[in-house]
């Protein structure tokens, strides 16, 4: 015999799965959502998106090369999708200076500084987003014009903070109501916001291809929407005058984002389907405390992030079912 | 709905490519090599020497305790040599070295095609017949039948599953066992529900081999107690435990044998091994085996004699392919690498897969992601991503609490993980290091 034969242990055939064919159906089913950001907000979505993956790509090869001095893995693609991720989470307005902030925040402190890539506890991207909250937080919230819904100027505020400024100030929610879109234009888009939190129905059709080609399963998203509905339901129910429609809720202020692609990030989220839907009840209910009783009109990002933390105690504890028992 | 097990399980391409071709007997090779040590348990005690005659069928080495078998020669001839030689494990091991001369098997088999249906002996004489041939599990566990069929004190059989799932791609041996000895399966079947004590056997067969299904559920109708239930195509679903819960519903406790919920599970191969041992007289000494992959120039199930070397079946089914890196035996999914060409044939070689070096090769590795899906493929519901990292830690103790033990090596979760990275390599070294750690707590 010529050649050596390899011997090694099984099994001795793999799927033809990777870690890149699944960062890549990620980014794939991001794109109806930047498509229509691209149709709302014109060419500035793009620049944004692209300046952000640009820099966190740039961000993670040169800190892995330089700092850490191990072979840059910049091309399994997880990089593209924070640097999306992050793009989809800031105003299409923001200059490129914060953006790159945002990136080497993302990167470095979300990702890097805990090892890369599996090891990271936080989403990224939401460690990028909030980092740039804090530090700019009247460029994060200086929304630009749809310029399909025709909504005016640079300053027009989003639903939820109409909402939240509104029932602080003691309007009732009838009269808040008639100076809002309509349900069925927050679910296309007509409205403003983040970047590629805005058409709820888009970030659907995304998750659902994700659902469709096994690259997440449905506990997550469905424990985050369900959580948010039933909570924010019941408050509804008890006071209309002084809680908004569920269905708001729903389809504002990022949560389809966040329940679809941001919470189901895999590496920050529980392993097993218990777990899986105790985080994304969690993430639920802190998001909708935060909107009915914090400061910020929002509440997801920080939701996820809080929810983050929680994942390794999840794992700990939360076991699968075994095959025989306990 | 097609009845199947719950937990995880995987869907690799099937490749049954000799599905369709008669089992050819393959006559006796030149030479042999047969190890004594064929079998899970003690070694056999060989009972011949350099220079003795032995005919096809004669005892050559003999049970040295009860958890251990008989060997028999497979071919008549002059013992060689007694001596060591590396068997699939690639170490080597004690067997006995006969150079062929005709075939002359020992009078007391029957050598006649003619199907016997004799029920009169009882349990005991089956099962001392059984112990005699030298039967072991044929699936590839190669556990010795007599054992399995004395429940340990206090434990009673209720059922019967007959194995005959065959889930490994590529391996068609027990198909075409099943398609062209149904009666005989049917027979040792009833043989093994006799030695049991128990009045029901169930054969389960995956749903990709319907002729089967169709053949032995027609057959089984003459055969009191015996049904078919045909179950949805899924990996590992031969694993006893998985059978045991795609047919019956009920789940074998951690740690316990499934007699512990009334079953005892044996192969079809065995089931047809039995009705020879028992009516026919002859002991184990040839069994069908697969040869293919995907470029195989004949995939064949062949019936060859035992220490066959593997190089005589792959001449058999046209030639080493020029490409070859790697030559299993077994199935792809938890068969073994060998390392030569001159291995044996053994009792639990269902296969030889032979893979082109593009297959061959494993993927790099590289960083979990945690994605969860190991978690979810693994039908004992354990966390492989978890037990890799604990074994290579080597932090042990959290190895055993999170069950390291019940792992059956089935593969699902390094086939799946999409940073391919080696899990079960990592949970095999730690499972054997908790199971010295639990033997020697025992002292
Ligand atoms: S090899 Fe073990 S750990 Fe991996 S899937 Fe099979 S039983 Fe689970
Ligand atoms: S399948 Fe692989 S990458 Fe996914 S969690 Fe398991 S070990 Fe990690």
């Amino acid at each position: 015999m010529s050649n050596l034969l390899t011997v090694s242990p099984s099994p001795h055939i793999h799927s033809d799965d990777s870690t890149r064919k699944i960062m890549y159906r990620v980014v794939f089913a991001l794109i109806p959502a930047l498509i229509w950001s691209v149709f709302v907000f014109g060419a500035d979505a793009l620049r944004v998106t692209a300046i952000a993956v640009i820099a966190c790509i740039a961000v993670e090869y040169l800190i892995q090369k330089y700092l850490m001095k191990v072979k840059p893995s910049i091309n399994d693609g997880s990089a593209l999708i924070t640097g999306i991720l992050l793009a989809f989470n800031v105003p299409a307005g923001l200059p490129w200076w914060i953006i790159v902030i945002g990136a080497v925040a993302a990167m470095g402190i979300g990702k890097l500084s805990f090892g890369g890539l599996g090891n990271n506890i936080f989403n990224p991207a939401l460690v990028g987003r909030v980092f740039l909250l804090i530090s700019f937080p009247v460029q994060m919230t200086t929304w630009p014009a749809n310029q399909q819904a025709g909504t005016d100027a640079v300053s027009s505020a989003t639903p939820l903070a109409v909402i939240k400024e509104g029932i602080t100030s003691g309007t009732p929610v009838s009269q808040l109501f008639s100076e809002m879109p309509a349900a069925t234009d927050m679910l296309l888009g007509n409205t403003t916001g983040s970047l590629g939190e805005i058409s709820a129905l888009m970030l659907i059709i995304g998750g659902l291809y994700m659902l469709f080609k096994k690259v997440i399963t449905w506990h997550i998203p469905v424990s985050v929407i369900g959580s948010v509905a039933i909570i924010a339901g019941i408050f509804w129910l008890a006071d209309p005058q002084s809680y908004v429609n569920p269905v708001y809720h729903l389809l504002t202020g990022g949560l389809m984002l966040g329940a679809i692609f941001m919470a189901t990030d895999m590496v920050t989220s529980p392993m097993t389907p218990r777990g899986q839907i105790i985080y994304g009840v969690g993430i639920g209910a802190i998001t909708i405390s935060i909107r009915l009783f914090g400061a910020y009109p929002e509440g997801i990002s920080f939701a996820i992030l809080i929810m983050n933390a929680f994942t390794p105690l999840i794992n700990n504890y939360v076991k699968p079912k075994r095959f025989g028992g306990k | 709905m097609l009845k199947t097990f719950k937990l995880g399980g995987v869907h690799p391409p099937e490749n049954k490519i000799s599905a369709g071709n008669a089992i050819e007997v393959l006559p006796p090779p030149k030479s042999v090599f047969i190890p004594v040590a064929q079998h899970i348990g003690a070694p056999a005690t060989p009972v011949v020497k350099r220079g003795d005659l032995v005919k096809t069928g004669q005892l050559i080495a003999k049970s040295s305790s009860f958890v251990s078998t008989n060997i028999h020669a497979s071919v008549s001839g002059k013992v060689k040599r007694v001596d060591f030689a590396a068997d699939s494990s690639g170490y080597p091991k004690q067997g006995i070295f006969i150079d062929v001369d005709g075939d002359e098997w020992v009078e007391e088999i029957d050598r006649s095609e003619e199907l016997v249906k004799d029920f009169d002996l009882d349990g005991k004489a089956i099962i001392d017949k059984i112990q005699e041939a030298g039967i072991v599990g044929l699936g590839g566990a190669t556990f010795p039948t007599h054992v399995k069929l004395v429940p340990p004190k206090g434990m009673k059989a209720e059922v019967l599953l007959i194995n005959g799932v065959e889930c490994e791609p590529y391996l068609t041996s027990d198909h075409r066992l099943m398609l062209e000895k149904a009666d005989k399966i049917l027979t040792g079947t009833r043989l093994l529900m006799k030695a049991l004590k128990v009045e029901k056997a169930v054969i389960g067969i995956e749903n990709n081999k319907p002729d089967a299904i169709q053949l032995l559920t027609e057959k089984s109708k003459t055969f009191e107690g015996i049904s078919v239930t045909a179950l949805k195509v899924k990996y590992p679903q031969g694993g006893e435990k998985q059978l045991i819960k795609a047919v019956t519903g009920k789940e074998v406790p951690s740690g316990a044998l499934p007699i512990a919920v009334g079953a005892v599970v044996s192969n079809v191969g065995t089931a047809f091994a039995v009705y020879e041992a028992v009516q026919k007289n002859k002991p184990l000494f040839e069994r069908v085996v697969t040869v293919a992959g995907k470029n195989v120039a004949k995939p064949s199930n062949f019936k060859a004699r035992i220490g066959t070397p593997t190089e005589v079946l792959i001449e058999a089914a046209g030639g080493l392919p020029e490409d070859t890196g790697k030559v299993i035996s077994g199935g792809p999914m938890m068969g073994r690498a060998v390392s030569s060409l001159n291995v044996p044939v053994t009792k639990g070689t269902s296969g030889i897969l032979l893979m082109e070096n593009k297959e061959a090769k494993r993927n790099e590795p590289i960083t979990c992601i945690r994605c969860s899906r190991c978690v979810s493929v693994c039908p004992m519901g354990l966390e492989p991503y978890f037990l890799k990292v604990v074994s290579e830690k080597q932090v042990f103790d959290r190895a055993e609490e999170n069950r390291i033990m019940d792992c059956i090596e089935c593969g699902s979760c390094s086939y799946t993980c999409p940073s391919s990275l080696p899990l079960l390599d990592y949970i095999r070294f730690g499972k054997g290091k908790v199971g010295q750690i639990i033997r020697s707590r025992k002292k």
